[in-house]
């Protein structure tokens, strides 16, 4: 295709102006890249030279810091086992059977889903969760996080699995498999990317949050490295830059892994819901 | 649970019969239904109640707390303290302006303006240009709190750095313009959403249409106006109602600035936990919450009476 002078010069402005706003989105970004391997690092921003791993070595030290890691994990594990088998339990029955009112209860919980957000209901959650007697427990967090995320992730399953024939079960049921061993047998493998894809959302969810273990966890043993990394900074008077830098990176390496493992996969479209 | 998405309610098919029986269907619901109920369902009546009731965290209404009635919305709407700084009236017009400066505004005109030129410039700009907007959107909130900090950090900061660069004088953003600060920080934090929302909705337009249009010889702009906006109109209205709905919820801001100075970027969601857990009124705090929830209903009908129209078309 022949391309106009005013068309090149348009597609050149266009770049130029894209290029531009992905500039100033990665600047707040760039110290980051520089700072966990500088072993001077400052709120600055600063080219390590020369370039270390002495940052990495003091989080590994930092006995709160790991504990903190390791709290996320427990309760990011455990928040995802929860969603993702209750919600794909639930999600194959919404999909497959016909209880009276599902129709209804999808709505009711879609409506629900979105209207209580953590920040409008952390009073009755913590109200909840305190007399439950669980307050400052990792279950306090999982299972506050996976009774929140539950709603999205049956409508995700729901969608996916109302896309699969239900042929494969009807087979086997015809060669004499019970309806639960078609659905761990047939179902379950067929449905297993969409579970993957509610799991890796459900992770990214937990792992990233604040607010949740901010107001349920009070001792320094339970703090999931979110409030831990908010303290350093808050509450440290001088933050201590190069650790935090470091611990930074390492509590983002999830999330990105995960992201860049979606996205290879199964194309990022949209992480959770709309699939426009 | 800031970020939770909605989607639209599922199509219904006709069946001739279930595979699972009613039996086995409500035991495979059980344990979602169980857990749904105590921490979505139970927790909007339960703030309710809460609100009608002097509730504290600590003192002796922590254990015996007394029916108030309306007292609660009365000290939140009292027309004397109202619009102070610091009180219920404040915090809920910085957060409409909040919503309509960074969601409204900067997420969805970003959002536009980025799915429009990267439909059409080089594959590598598009690519460094997405990555960088969908790292912002996809980041743990504290680890982003943290990076705008020492962005904007006075002495040291990138930011000052780059003013003084171009001879402009530095300044200590987060004290002098804390409302505009986090203004731009959520426009640069959510603006992915839209991009990616209007982005995957221009790739569904049928490029033949751009084609005829560059024959006729339009520029971009009336290419911009007269095809990709109108066939996307649906596109925009979900997002405005779900960026709408997320920036009234958000908490983020909490990890930049802690709602100040002095209560300057108090959102309703820091209020909400100033209230309840640093002033220890879980009364009042579950007043805010309830209207906070009142709020998001009504978005969230609207969203679903969209959402349910759509469903024949499709």
């Amino acid at each position: 295709m022949k391309l106009t002078l005013p068309a090149f010069v348009g597609r050149i402005a266009f770049s130029a102006l894209a290029a531009l706003i992905g500039a100033a989105f990665a600047l707040p970004l760039i110290w980051f890249i520089f700072a966990p391997f500088n072993a001077r690092a400052e709120l600055g921003l600063a080219v390590p030279d020369p370039w270390t791993l002495a940052n990495f070595v003091t989080v590994f030290g930092n006995s709160y810091a790991v504990q903190a890691l390791w709290n996320s994990f427990i309760q990011a594990t455990g928040g995802v086992i929860l969603v993702g088998a209750a919600a794909t339990l639930a999600a194959y029955a919404l999909s497959r059977s016909s209880v009276p009112g599902k129709g209804a209860v999808t709505y009711i919980l879609l409506l629900f889903s979105s209207v209580v957000s953590g920040s409008a209901a952390m009073v009755p959650i913590f109200l909840i969760i305190s007399a439950a007697g669980i307050m400052d427990t990792h279950i306090a967090v999982i299972l506050t996080f996976a009774g929140g995320l539950l709603p999205t992730a049956m409508f995700i399953l729901r969608d996916f699995i109302d896309s699969i024939p239900k042929s494969y079960e009807e087979s086997a049921m015809v060669a004499g498999a019970s309806p639960v061993q078609a659905f761990f047998d047939v179902a379950l493998p067929v449905i297993r990317p969409g579970i993957v894809v509610v799991v890796v959302w459900a992770f990214v969810n937990i792992w990233g949050s604040f607010l949740i273990p901010f107001i349920l966890l009070r001792s320094s043993d339970n703090m999931p490295a979110s409030v831990a990394i908010y303290s350093f900074y808050s509450e440290a008077g001088t933050p201590i830059v190069t650790l935090l830098a470091a611990y930074a990176l390492i509590y983002s390496l999830p999330v990105v892994a995960l992201y860049l493992f979606v996205s290879w996969k199964f194309g990022f479209r949209f992480f959770g819901g709309i699939k426009a | 649970m800031t970020t939770e998405p909605l989607s639209t309610p599922p199509k219904r098919k006709a069946r001739n019969f279930a595979l699972l029986s009613n039996r086995a269907g409500a035991a495979f619901m059980l344990p979602a239904g169980l857990l749904v109920s105590v921490f979505v369902i139970i927790p909007f009546f339960w703030v309710i109640f809460v609100s009608f009731t002097n509730r504290t965290l600590i003192g002796p209404t922590a254990l015996n707390p007394q029916f108030v009635g309306l007292g609660n919305y009365l000290a939140l709407f009292d027309p004397a303290t109202f619009f102070q700084r610091g009180q219920f009236g404040f915090s809920l017009i910085l957060t409409t302006q909040f919503v309509l400066a960074s969601a409204l505004i900067g997420q969805a005109l970003l959002g536009l303006l980025l799915a429009w030129l990267i439909q059409t410039v080089p594959a590598w700009v598009k690519r460094i240009t997405e990555t960088f907007v969908i790292a912002a959107w996809i980041l743990p909130e504290v680890v982003i709190g943290f990076a705008w900090f020492a962005f904007l950090d006075y002495d040291n900061g990138t930011f000052n750095m780059l003013l003084e660069s171009i001879g402009l004088p530095p300044g200590d953003f987060l004290l002098q313009q804390p409302f505009w600060v986090i203004v731009v920080f959520n426009t640069w934090r959510g603006a992915a959403f839209s991009m990616m929302l209007f982005n995957s909705a221009f790739s569904s337009i049928p490029p033949s249409y751009f084609q005829a249009a560059d024959v006729a010889g339009a520029s971009s702009w009336q290419k911009f106006r007269d095809i990709g906006l109108p066939l996307i109109r649906g596109h925009i209205v979900t997002d405005l109602i779900l960026i709408t709905m997320w920036t009234f919820n958000t908490f983020t801001p909490f990890l930049l600035t802690n709602g100040g100075p002095s209560y300057r970027t108090e959102l309703v969601s820091i209020y909400n936990y100033r209230v309840a857990f640093q002033d220890f009124q879980f009364g009042k705090g579950a007043a805010v919450g309830v209207i906070m929830m009142l709020i998001n209903l009504a978005f969230a009908l609207v969203y679903l009476r969209l959402g349910r129209k759509k469903v024949p078309k499709s």
